[in-house]
């Protein structure tokens, strides 16, 4: 669970576009009358996207502003769930399983040569801000491990010479996170 | 052969679209529902399917459904709990990937059934991808007027809408399912009330897993008895299972309720065996919280009777020799796995996702999480062990929701059958670092 909120480098305001904006309000309208605060999780989910992949207090506070809520709310929320980064993140978020399933088909390896190739441990990001490298638990893939999730999609049956070539597609731009505007 | 009845169609190229889904049969459960059925004669057929929940708990869904309360001019709710999170288990993720339409048909009918007029799948946010299949494919069903107002002139009105959460194990709880959907953490409800009386928005509420609302469509379309006549005893109809690990075919495998564990293991119509010629060291049958079972006790049961794929038979012994058939995430071990690293592995997974409401559960998961490491890096002291049992034990039971017990029961069990692994960890500081106790066993024999 993360506890601690970062205010936005330089006290830069964050806005949503006006596109997840109108997305956000639309989002409420799937609640009754008055329940719009239920939109909170998806609408933190785009902020962050919006935001560099991380929630400040800027994004929170916005995201209250916009649902109507106030900004305590929002932030008990950004703590309690594990997709929301509290701190800057890197371009490509790698996010490994580690849970049993896929630690006995290899993710510890997997993972100790991924921070090797990439000089960086779990929870910390490249120089160049190109790859964070996180563990997170059990993302429903047991039968296909090793796997990891980044952006939108999973990654799956995984060994070195797959981790290789990921990195370079994503060095080259070539990986697709996706993004909220999939639908 | 044996008898599908949710995956039957999962293989048809673009069965995820409306059209191919309908023109294979689909929605007609819906269509004799809603013109031929009253509510009631719906939750009659459940109530005589004998179709239990099939998220982990196995309650039967009928009786859940009839504690629903009905006040007047109150809304009620059915929500989808599509929060597959616990280890080992990718079977609903499966199913709304391959074939979303029979998750909303089924919820189209016991919506009906039930006399909600609004329903949530609440999905895990990490299945994103999932979200827009099942946004995809729940606009076509408005399209075709399965959703929305008056469905086929019955007068019932239905909407569907999916919330994704964003990363906690615990909203796979009901009452911690329904504070996500609130927008607030997912913290657990003290029970009473219950959700069937005060739930979402203190409406009474029922929640029901994916493959439990999908398993509505053929006790629809066929009758309860019907479904119930696969089976055995009070295990009903057919399970899907998700099968890991270290076996040659994992997968989403749907298996009629009293297959043997041996043929699930080692059939290659299913599991195909344990990967690398390796010999079976133990098995998680239902997810991880389920209780262990070492290899002896996988296929026989203490009794020596054949071990099959049922509620009951998975029990049988209770926890003393048996496990639980729970969500279905079936997990196999061959001989090079080390128990004791799994313990902690699972341990650290219960202490990364306690909500921390609960004493025991936050402060136990969190101690468990230590002194299993120290073990498993050959610093533990023999005392340990038993402090093991003695902090699972604190735990088990003194919660207010289940995670508690779940987090309990992986290391009161792997200690009940592996005891000796865990002493050898103590003993054996060195070895234990190379290599797992049987490998080190059998060396030492050679």
């Amino acid at each position: 669970m993360n506890t601690t909120l970062s205010p936005s480098p330089n006290g830069a305001p964050f806005r949503y576009s006006p596109e997840a904006l109108a997305e956000v309000l639309a989002l409420t309208k799937k609640y009754p009358e008055g329940r719009g605060k239920s939109a909170i999780i998806r609408a933190l989910h785009i902020a962050q996207e919006e935001n560099h992949g991380w929630l400040n207090i800027a994004a929170m506070d916005h995201v209250a502003e916009v649902l109507g809520i106030t900004p305590i709310e929002v932030y008990e929320v950004a703590t309690f769930y594990s997709m929301y980064n509290l701190e800057p993140v890197g371009k490509y978020v790698l996010e490994f399983c580690h849970t049993g399933p896929c630690a006995i088909e290899g993710a510890e390896r997997l993972i100790a040569y991924t921070q090797q190739k990439l000089g960086i441990r779990t929870g910390q990001t490249t120089p160049d801000g190109l790859f964070t490298l996180k563990e997170v638990e059990c993302l429903g893939a047991c039968g296909y491990a090793p796997m990891m999730q980044v952006g939108e999609f999973y990654h799956e049956h995984l060994n070195e010479e797959k981790m290789d070539q990921f990195i370079e597609d994503c060095k080259a731009g070539k990986v697709n996170k996706g993004t909220w505007k999939m639908h | 052969m044996s008898r599908k009845l949710l995956l039957e169609h999962a293989h048809i190229p673009g069965i995820h679209s409306y059209e191919v889904y309908r023109k294979h049969g689909g929605y007609r459960s819906v269509e004799k529902a809603l013109k031929t059925m009253s509510p009631e004669a719906v939750l009659e057929e459940v109530k005589k399917s004998g179709l239990r929940g099939r998220g982990g708990a196995g309650f039967p869904t009928g009786m859940k459904w009839s504690f629903l309360a009905k006040p007047e001019g109150v809304p009620r709710y059915l929500l989808c709990n599509a929060d597959e999170s616990e280890p080992g288990t990718f079977k609903d993720r499966f199913l709304m990937e391959k074939i979303p339409h029979l998750l909303i048909e089924g919820m189209i009918s016991s919506s009906f059934a039930l006399g909600a007029n609004t329903a949530y799948i609440y999905i895990r946010g990490e299945y994103s991808w999932i979200v827009f299949i099942l946004e995809k494919a729940i606009a076509e069903a408005y399209a075709a007027g399965w959703l929305g107002k008056n469905i086929l002139g019955s007068g019932f009105d239905l909407d569907l809408y999916v919330n994704p959460g964003a990363g906690a194990y615990i909203c796979g709880e009901e009452t911690a399912l329904i504070e996500s959907l609130e927008g607030k953490r997912g913290n657990p409800r003290i029970k009473p009330p219950f959700p069937a009386v005060k739930g979402l928005w203190q409406c009474p509420t029922v929640v029901n897993n994916v493959e439990t609302l999908a398993a509505v469509v053929p006790i629809v379309n066929d009758g309860g008895d019907e479904y119930a006549k696969i089976g055995i005893g009070k295990s009903t109809g057919t399970k899907l299972m998700s099968a890991g690990g270290n076996i040659n075919k994992p997968g989403v495998y749907e298996i009629e309720m009293g297959l043997s564990m041996e043929e699930f293991i080692y059939s290659d119509a299913w599991c195909g065996g344990i990967k690398r010629g390796k010999r079976l060291k133990a098995c998680v049958p239902g997810g991880s919280s389920v209780p262990i079972l070492p290899h002896y006790l996988v296929t026989k049961t203490a009794a020596g009777e054949d071990r099959l794929m049922t509620y009951e038979s998975l029990a049988d012994g209770g926890f003393a020799t048996g496990s639980m058939l729970g969500s279905g995430g079936f997990i196999v071990y061959d001989e090079d796995q080390c128990i004791v690293r799994n313990t902690w592995n699972f341990t650290r997974f219960y202490h990364h996702e306690s909500c921390g409401q609960c004493s025991p559960c936050r402060e136990g998961t969190g101690w468990m999480e230590k002194v299993l490491w120290r073990l498993e890096n050959g610093q533990g002291k023999m005392s340990d062990i038993d402090l093991l049992v003695d902090v699972a034990k604190k735990i088990e039971g003194n919660t207010i929701c289940p995670l508690g017990d779940a987090a309990a029961w992986p290391v009161a069990s792997a200690i009940r059958h592996f005891r000796e692994e865990f002493e050898w960890h103590v003993t054996e500081r060195e070895a234990c670092m190379q290599g797992n106790y049987g490998l080190v066993r059998e060396k030492m024999a050679v």
